[in-house]
């Protein structure tokens, strides 16, 4: 065999099992959630399940009042979240690339000193929470996380990108800056759009830290903080279990070991299943990123 | 002659006005939730009390950063966040750097996509579910890698009680979480390199090491360089998803997994005993050191390469 054919072979047999690293565990969940709970006392998670029974999800459907209440949520504060974020930012990093505009320099250094230097968890928690008073509203999920700095940036790399004939010949024509932007830079930017606007997309439905600081009414919970507080309840329970009296814990309905994934698998999907398709969106966002802003 | 409107020269005040309008919302997000809480900062030196406010608390000087300093858990906290960001900056860049390159002699394309694809899932995942899919391999009774982990001689009756094994669990799932992006990263720069300067080195001889090392590698210099500053200035900082829900917040497994954000965190949050003040004075010496950390290393780095320096 050629040198190279080995090396080649090598390489390939590696990433093989790199990718099955990252592949199994997410699959695991999956089959975990769709096996028999008697199969996992007995023999403990598997990655295949010995049986395929779908009661979990059943059990989850059954009560759903949470889950969809949870849903309506996340959905609410993604797809509004989302659109304001990617406007917002987008008009912004428009007048940052604006050749000629008196305050770009000073507005873009307002700007980067933000990823610098930062007020820390505290002040920003004690403003949020007294001074603003969001503490279990809608709008605290929806302003967390609204504005990225870095998003902006890349933002304005792309606008550069724009041809300034394009720009000049709307000047000529006398058009506001409100309507360059609306009739020009929104049409000719749709790729960063889009890229941008899936990972806001992807940051809120993913976003569980402010529910866990600032949200208390069932209501609000939005997906993954659902997912993390029945988490941190069973740890309770099950930690506390032998100070218990019997009776108290045949009452309690622990969800099973299969529900619990199922939840997993349920709050995480939407995006696993949206992945694949936009990852290319995705990486052309973060290169262009990454290579200084 | 119609007179050709320059972009180049000053545009009028109305277009000034106009576009500062259009950046408004931006300016005025960022004043409200980036710069208001930078005069929060006062908090870190008053006993601040819930019900007096911000100005309403008694002033105390430094001692919130005394009373920190002096615990007993200063060290450990501070120790393991240094530690736990030393050796995710140190594995990750070479882990990230070494699978890129091979993966820049992967030729056939859709294996490379697939080996993408499967590496950068993990980001997508919240760590709430992450959290659960650790959960699912190390579980006391029913993990799937309990069988594995005791081949090796430790105990799994209940690992999120059992402190010595975490830190390479938590540095393991840390960079499982974080390789794809890294490398995908990396790879569009090796990919934007001319294939012209490897075939010039191949006819001179040069082995597929020395090519990767003397060719791919400088490339990948000044972004790495970037990431390592804006890393070095969030070194007292960490990731808190990781260290808070992959460990269940486990108070057994603090000695090994407490950071200064998790630390802080209980701080604010303990309904009985909420020592805001030092919190707020914690996070004042995170920001402050990290700020002054990035100026220094970004210095060093214009120094010996501008090109490579972050600003």
């Amino acid at each position: 065999m050629k040198p190279n054919s080995i090396h080649k072979s090598i390489i390939n047999i590696f990433f093989i099992i790199l990718s099955l690293m990252f592949i199994i565990p997410i699959i695991s969940i999956i089959s975990i959630s769709l096996t028999n709970e008697n199969d996992i006392l007995e023999f403990g998670y598997s990655v295949i399940p010995r049986s395929i029974d779908t009661i979990a999800y059943e059990y989850i459907f059954k009560n759903p009042k949470q889950i969809i209440d949870s849903y309506k949520v996340t959905i609410l504060i993604s797809v509004v979240g989302t659109v304001l974020s990617t406007l917002f930012m987008l008009m912004c990093s428009y007048t940052l690339a604006r050749k000629g505009f008196r305050y770009k320099r000073i507005l873009s250094f307002y700007l980067f000193f933000t990823l610098l230097f930062n007020g820390g968890l505290i002040p920003s928690y004690i403003l949020t929470a007294k001074y603003l008073n969001l503490r279990d509203t809608i709008w605290v999920l929806i302003l967390s996380g609204l504005v990225n700095v870095w998003y902006i940036f890349i933002l304005r790399t792309f606008i550069q990108g724009i041809p300034e004939s394009i720009i000049e010949s709307a000047l000529i024509d006398g058009a506001s800056e409100y309507r360059i932007f609306s009739a020009l830079i929104i049409p000719l930017s749709t790729p960063a759009i889009a890229t941008i606007g899936l990972l806001n997309l992807f940051g809120y439905w993913n976003n569980w830290m402010t529910a866990l600081l600032y949200i208390q009414n069932k209501e609000l919970y939005p997906l993954q903080y659902l997912l993390q507080k029945i988490m941190m309840d069973i740890q309770a329970v099950i930690a506390n279990m032998d100070k218990l009296p019997r009776e108290v814990i045949e009452e309690m309905d622990i969800p099973s070991e299969t529900t619990r994934m199922a939840l997993a698998v349920v709050t995480a999907g939407p995006m696993l299943f949206i992945m694949p398709f936009f990852q290319k969106y995705f990486i052309r966002g973060m290169t262009v990123g990454s290579i200084k802003g | 002659m119609k007179a050709k409107i320059k972009l180049k020269s000053r545009v009028s005040t109305n277009r000034d006005f106009q576009l500062l309008i259009l950046s408004l919302p931006v300016l005025l997000y960022v004043f409200v939730f980036c710069y208001l809480p930078m005069a929060g900062i006062v908090v870190a030196f008053e006993d601040y009390r819930y019900d007096k406010g911000v100005f309403g608390s008694e002033l105390i000087g430094f001692r919130n950063f005394e009373f920190f300093f002096k615990s007993d858990s200063a060290f450990t906290v501070t120790f393991n966040t240094l530690a736990y960001n030393l050796a995710f900056i140190v594995v990750g860049t070479l882990l990230s750097i070494s699978v890129a390159l091979l993966l820049n002699e992967v030729k056939n394309k859709t294996a490379i996509k697939i080996y993408q694809t499967s590496m950068f899932l993990p980001y997508f995942f919240s760590w709430v579910v992450v959290a659960f899919i650790v959960y699912a391999f190390i579980s006391p009774s029913y993990g799937m890698a309990n069988s594995f982990i005791s081949s090796l001689g430790i105990d799994t009756s209940n690992l999120y009680f059992s402190p010595p094994i975490w830190p390479f669990i938590l540095l393991f799932v840390g960079e499982w979480k974080y390789l794809g992006y890294s490398v995908i990263i990396n790879y569009t720069v090796l990919m934007g390199i001319d294939s012209s300067y490897y075939e010039a080195a191949e006819v001179d001889g040069a082995s597929k090491l020395q090519r990767a090392w003397h060719i791919s590698v400088p490339f990948l210099v000044p972004i790495t360089v970037i990431q390592i500053i804006m890393a070095v200035g969030r070194i007292f900082s960490s990731d808190f998803g990781l260290f808070y829900q992959v460990t269940r917040d486990s108070s057994m497994l603090y000695s090994v997994t407490d950071v200064i954000d998790t630390y802080i965190f209980r701080a604010i949050m303990n309904p009985s005993n909420s020592d805001v003040g030092m919190g707020a004075a914690i996070g004042l010496f995170q920001s402050l050191v990290g700020f002054i950390l990035v100026i220094i290393t970004n210095t060093i780095v214009s120094k010996v390469n501008k090109e490579a320096a972050l600003y």
